[in-house]
C-alpha cells in the first residue's frame, strides 16, 4: 500500500514536471524533427533569423500575456503598431509642421521614438479609460480601436509607406550587439522586466488577482481600475515598441503593417498556457508560445510547404494546445 | 434501496474518502453529518454520477450500477440538488426546469404549453408563487432555490439527494420544504439530506449517518440521538461553547460611531436600503448584528468598508475621526477589515496560493524597493497558517483545494494581516461544520482580549447570543433594537426583526 502510493506520488510527479515543461518538450520534438527533416533549420543564421523575426511578436505577445492575465483581451496592437511605426518614421523625415502658425519641428531619432512610444502607451491608456470608466468589454473597447488606429495610420501616411529612414533608425531593427541581433536583445529586456514584475512585484500580484477574482481583489482593497489602465497602457506601448522594430527593419512604415498580428500575440499567450478567462498564465510560457510559432513558421517556409497549408497548421497547432492544457486541467481536479 | 460499498476516492494523491459503506432507506430522510472536508460532498457527487473515477460500487435496488456522467444518473433516478445554485439566469424558470429534458412535438419543437402546465403544477406544489416565464435572474435567492428544487422533483426520481437545500431560504421557505419533503416520503422516495443545521435535522431526519475524515463513523435512528451525542461523534470529541464573560475594563474607547447612515437603494429611485443608522463599537467589543434577509445587515458592513461611496450619506467617525471611505483601501488604511458573506465570490482568489490569498490585502507591507519579499510573506502565511490552524498541506496549495471552513479561515486571515482595529465579519460561519464554527467563535473572542472591535452579521439567533456583548437588530434598513448582552433574548431579537406589516 506504502510502496504504490509512493509510486503514484512519483509518476505524479513526474506528470506535473511533463506538463510544466509540456510547451518546452514540444518545442524540442519540433526543433529535432526539423533538423532531421532540412539541413538548412540548425544554422546559426537561420537561428538568429527566427529569433529576430519573433521578437516583434514577443513584445506583443507580452503586453498580451498582462491584458488576458486580468481577463481583458486587446485586439487593438496590430493597428496601434502600424500607426505607432508610420508616426515614428513620419516624425523622423517629415518632422511636425503647423502650417497655420508656420511652424516647424524636427525630431532625433531618439525624438521620433519616444513620440512613436508615447502615442502606442497613450491609445493603450485611451481604451484602459474606456473599458473601466465606462464598462465596455475590453473585446468591443480595443475592436473599435483597431479600427480607429487603422484610420488614424492611413491618415497620416496619406495611404502611402513612408521610407528611406536613414542607417541610424535601421540599426534598431538590423543591427548587431555583441553578436546578437538588437530586436533580440530589445525583446529580451522586456520579456525579463516584465517576467519579474509579474512574479515578484505587487503590481503582478493584482493582476493575477483582478483575472482571477475581480470581487475578491476589489474587496482587498485593489485598485482595480488603475491596475487595468496600467496593463492596457503597457500593451499599447509595447505595440509601439514592436511598430518602430517593423519599421526599422522594413526600412518603410507601411500604412498596412501589422494586419492579424493580434491574433499571432493571442495565438502565443494561449500556447503558452494562459486561460483567456483570467488569472491563470506567464510571461514565459508566452515567449515559449511565440518560439514555437515562429519555429513552425520557419520550418514549414524551409520545408517548401505552400502559406496556405503553414495557415492550416499553425490553427491547428493552436488548438491542439489548447487542448492539451484542458485535458491537463481537468485531471488535475 | 440505494447502498455504496468500499467507496473510495482519492484527488490528486489526498484521500477524499476512505473505504466507506452504507446504506440508504427508502421512505425515511437519511441525513448525513460530518464537518465540512468530511467527505459528504464528494460522495453526493459519486452518487449522481458528477465523478466516475471512483473504487468500490454503488448498489441500486440490489445491482451494482456505475453512471458514467450526471444524465445517467438522473435517468436512473437519482436527481441532486446542489448547495450551489446551478440555474441559467437569463432563461426563465420553465425553461431552467426543463434545461436537458425538454418536451418536444413530433416536429422537434419545443412543446412551450404542456411544460408551462407541468411548471405551473409543479410551483403550486412547492407554493412558490412566481409566473414560469420569469427570468430566473430576477428572483430572490430563496425563490432560486426552490426552482432547483422543482428541477430535481420534475424528473420522478426515486433518490433525492439535498446538499444545504436550506442554507439561503427563509424560515417560511423552510416550512414548505419540509412539506414537500414529508409527501416525498410518504411516496417511499429515499432523501438524502445534508445540512449544518442541527435543528432542523432533529425536525426532519429519521436516520442518520454520520462521517469524519472520509470515513463512515456510524448510522443508526435519529430519534436516539441528542444534539451533544450529534457533535461530539461528527468532531470525535466533546465541544462548549466557550463564550466566558469577560472584563468590562477597556470599553472606555470608542473604536467606530455611526451617525445617521443612510444609502441609496440602486434600484428603487427615493428608497433607502439604510435609513438613519446610529451605533458605535468600543474597544474589545463584540457587537452581534442580526436581521432577516434583506433587512440592510450586508449593506449596511459593505458602507462601513467603503463599498458604496456615491450612494451613502451621514457621517463615520474612526477613532473619533470623521472618515469618508472612496473604496476599500481607505478603509483598510483606517484600520477596517471586512471578511465578507461570500467567500468564493467575494472572498478569495481560488486559483492563487494560500499565501498570495493570505497577504492579497496587505500586500503593500511584504514590498521592498521593487520586489516582493517572499520570505517575509511565507512568514506571515505560516503564521495565520498556525494560529488559525488553516488545514493545507503548504502554503503553496491553491486556495480551491481547502475545504470550506479552512477557506473562510483564510479570508478572515487575509482581514487579520490587515492589522485591523475594527473587524467587520458577516456570516463568518456560513457553511462552516461545527468543528470549524467553534474555532472560529474561539479565535472571534481571542481578537477582542486583543481590544478589537468586532461587528459579526449572523443570521443564527443562537451564534449571535453566544458571543455578542452586545446585540443590534436591523428590520428593513431600520436599526430596530439595540440590546445589552443581558436583555438580549431570541424573543425579543426576533421581535424587533420581523417587519410589522407581517
Amino acid at each position: 500500500m506504502e510502496a504504490t502510493m509512493k509510486n503514484s506520488i512519483v509518476a505524479k510527479s513526474y506528470r506535473n514536471v511533463l506538463i510544466q515543461f509540456q510547451s518546452l518538450i514540444a518545442l524540442f520534438v519540433l526543433c529535432f524533427a526539423l533538423t532531421l527533416l532540412t539541413d538548412k533549420f540548425l544554422t546559426i543564421d537561420n537561428a538568429w533569423n527566427v529569433l529576430r523575426q519573433i521578437s516583434v511578436n514577443i513584445c506583443i505577445a507580452t503586453g498580451m500575456t498582462l491584458v488576458i492575465l486580468t481577463s481583458g483581451i486587446d485586439l487593438s496592437v496590430g493597428s496601434v503598431l502600424a500607426l505607432t511605426g508610420s508616426i515614428a518614421a513620419g516624425l523622423l523625415k517629415n518632422g511636425l509642421e503647423f502650417p497655420s502658425f508656420n511652424l516647424y519641428v524636427g525630431f532625433t531619432l531618439v525624438g521620433a521614438v519616444v513620440g512613436g512610444l508615447v502615442v502606442g502607451s497613450g491609445l493603450g491608456f485611451f481604451n484602459g479609460w474606456a473599458i473601466t470608466r465606462f464598462k465596455v468589454p475590453p473585446f468591443v473597447a480595443t475592436l473599435a480601436m483597431l479600427t480607429m488606429a487603422r484610420g488614424l495610420t492611413f491618415l497620416w501616411t496619406k495611404g502611402f509607406p513612408i521610407s528611406n529612414l536613414g542607417a541610424d533608425f535601421d540599426h534598431i531593427g538590423m543591427g548587431w550587439f555583441l553578436g546578437v541581433p538588437l530586436p533580440v536583445w530589445i525583446c529580451g529586456t522586456i520579456v525579463l522586466i516584465a517576467a519579474f514584475l509579474t512574479r515578484r512585484t505587487r503590481f503582478g500580484r493584482y493582476v493575477y488577482a483582478i483575472g482571477g477574482n475581480e470581487n475578491a481583489a476589489r474587496l482587498s482593497g485593489i485598485n482595480i481600475n488603475a491596475v487595468k489602465v496600467a496593463v492596457y497602457t503597457i500593451a499599447g506601448g509595447l505595440a509601439a515598441v514592436g511598430g518602430i522594430m517593423v519599421t526599422s527593419r522594413l526600412d518603410s512604415a507601411q500604412p498596412n503593417a501589422g494586419v492579424s498580428y493580434e491574433l499571432d500575440a493571442i495565438a502565443a499567450v494561449v500556447i503558452g498556457g494562459s486561460s483567456l478567462s483570467g488569472g491563470k498564465g506567464s510571461i514565459l510560457g508566452t515567449v515559449l508560445g511565440a518560439i514555437i510559432i515562429g519555429v513552425l513558421n520557419n520550418g514549414l517556409v524551409l520545408l517548401d510547404v505552400s502559406p496556405f497549408w503553414q495557415q492550416v497548421v499553425k490553427g491547428f497547432v493552436i488548438l491542439i494546445a489548447v487542448i492539451i492544457d484542458k485535458v491537463n486541467s481537468k485531471s488535475d481536479q | 434501496m440505494l447502498a455504496v460499498e468500499n467507496i473510495t476516492k482519492k484527488f490528486s494523491g489526498v484521500i477524499a474518502l476512505d473505504n466507506v459503506s452504507m446504506e440508504l432507506h427508502a421512505g425515511k430522510v437519511n441525513a448525513i453529518l460530518g464537518e465540512n472536508g468530511a467527505g459528504k460532498s464528494t460522495l453526493m457527487k459519486i452518487l449522481s454520477g458528477v465523478y466516475n473515477d471512483y473504487e468500490g460500487r454503488i448498489l441500486f435496488k440490489g445491482k451494482t450500477i456505475s453512471f458514467p456522467n450526471v444524465r445517467a444518473a438522473q435517468d436512473c433516478g437519482i436527481a441532486i440538488i446542489h448547495q450551489e445554485l446551478n440555474l441559467i439566469p437569463y432563461l426563465t424558470v420553465q425553461e431552467n426546469i426543463f434545461l436537458g429534458r425538454e418536451i418536444v412535438n413530433a416536429w422537434g419543437l419545443l412543446n412551450k404549453k404542456s411544460m408551462r402546465l407541468k411548471t405551473e403544477a409543479l410551483l403550486q406544489r412547492l407554493k412558490l408563487d412566481v409566473d414560469p416565464e420569469t427570468m430566473v435572474s430576477e428572483l430572490k435567492v430563496g425563490q432560486q432555490q426552490v426552482v432547483e428544487i422543482a428541477k430535481a422533483l420534475q424528473n420522478d426520481s426515486e433518490v433525492i439527494i439535498m446538499d444545504e437545500p436550506t442554507s439561503a431560504i427563509s424560515d417560511k421557505e423552510v416550512e414548505v420544504l419540509f412539506g414537500i419533503i414529508n409527501d416525498l416520503k410518504a411516496q417511499n422516495k429515499t432523501i438524502v439530506y445534508i445540512s449544518h443545521k442541527l435543528d432542523e435535522l432533529f425536525r426532519i431526519a429519521d436516520r442518520y449517518i454520520i462521517m469524519r475524515d472520509g470515513c463512515f463513523i456510524e448510522s443508526g435512528e435519529m430519534r436516539s440521538m441528542n444534539h451533544d451525542d450529534v457533535i461530539q461523534k461528527m468532531v470525535g470529541r466533546k465541544i462548549t461553547l466557550m463564550r466566558q464573560k469577560q472584563s468590562e475594563t477597556s470599553r472606555s474607547t470608542e473604536l467606530l460611531r455611526v451617525e445617521n447612515l443612510c444609502l441609496r437603494s440602486l434600484d428603487k429611485k427615493g428608497e433607502n436600503v439604510l435609513k438613519n443608522i446610529s451605533f458605535g463599537l468600543a474597544e474589545g467589543e463584540i457587537v452581534g448584528l442580526f436581521g432577516l434577509m434583506g433587512a440592510g445587515r450586508t449593506e449596511l458592513v459593505e458602507t462601513l468598508f467603503g463599498l458604496h461611496p456615491k450612494r451613502k450619506s451621514g457621517d463615520i467617525y474612526v477613532h473619533g475621526d470623521r472618515v469618508s471611505f472612496r473604496s476599500p483601501s481607505d478603509a483598510i488604511a483606517k484600520g477596517i477589515a471586512l471578511v465578507p458573506e461570500d467567500r468564493k465570490k467575494d472572498g478569495l482568489v481560488l486559483g492563487l496560493d494560500v499565501r498570495s490569498n493570505i497577504s492579497l490585502a496587505s500586500l503593500r507591507e511584504f514590498e521592498g524597493v521593487v520586489f516582493l519579499n517572499n520570505k517575509r510573506e511565507t512568514d506571515v502565511a505560516e503564521k495565520y497558517i498556525e494560529e488559525l490552524k488553516i488545514k493545507t498541506s503548504s502554503h503553496t496549495q491553491p486556495a480551491r483545494n481547502l475545504s470550506g471552513g479552512n477557506q473562510q479561515k483564510i479570508v478572515l486571515a487575509k482581514g487579520l494581516a490587515t492589522r485591523p482595529k475594527v473587524l467587520l465579519l458577516d456570516e463568518p460561519t456560513r457553511g462552516v461544520d461545527v468543528g470549524a464554527k467553534n474555532e472560529i467563535y474561539k479565535l472571534i473572542l481571542d481578537l477582542s482580549m486583543t481590544g478589537m472591535g468586532i461587528l459579526i452579521v449572523s443570521s443564527e439567533l443562537p451564534e449571535i447570543l453566544a458571543v455578542s456583548d452586545r446585540v443590534l437588530v436591523m428590520c428593513e434598513g431600520n436599526l430596530t433594537a439595540e440590546l445589552s448582552r443581558e436583555h438580549a433574548t431570541e424573543s425579543i431579537i426576533l421581535k424587533a426583526a420581523i417587519p410589522k406589516s407581517m
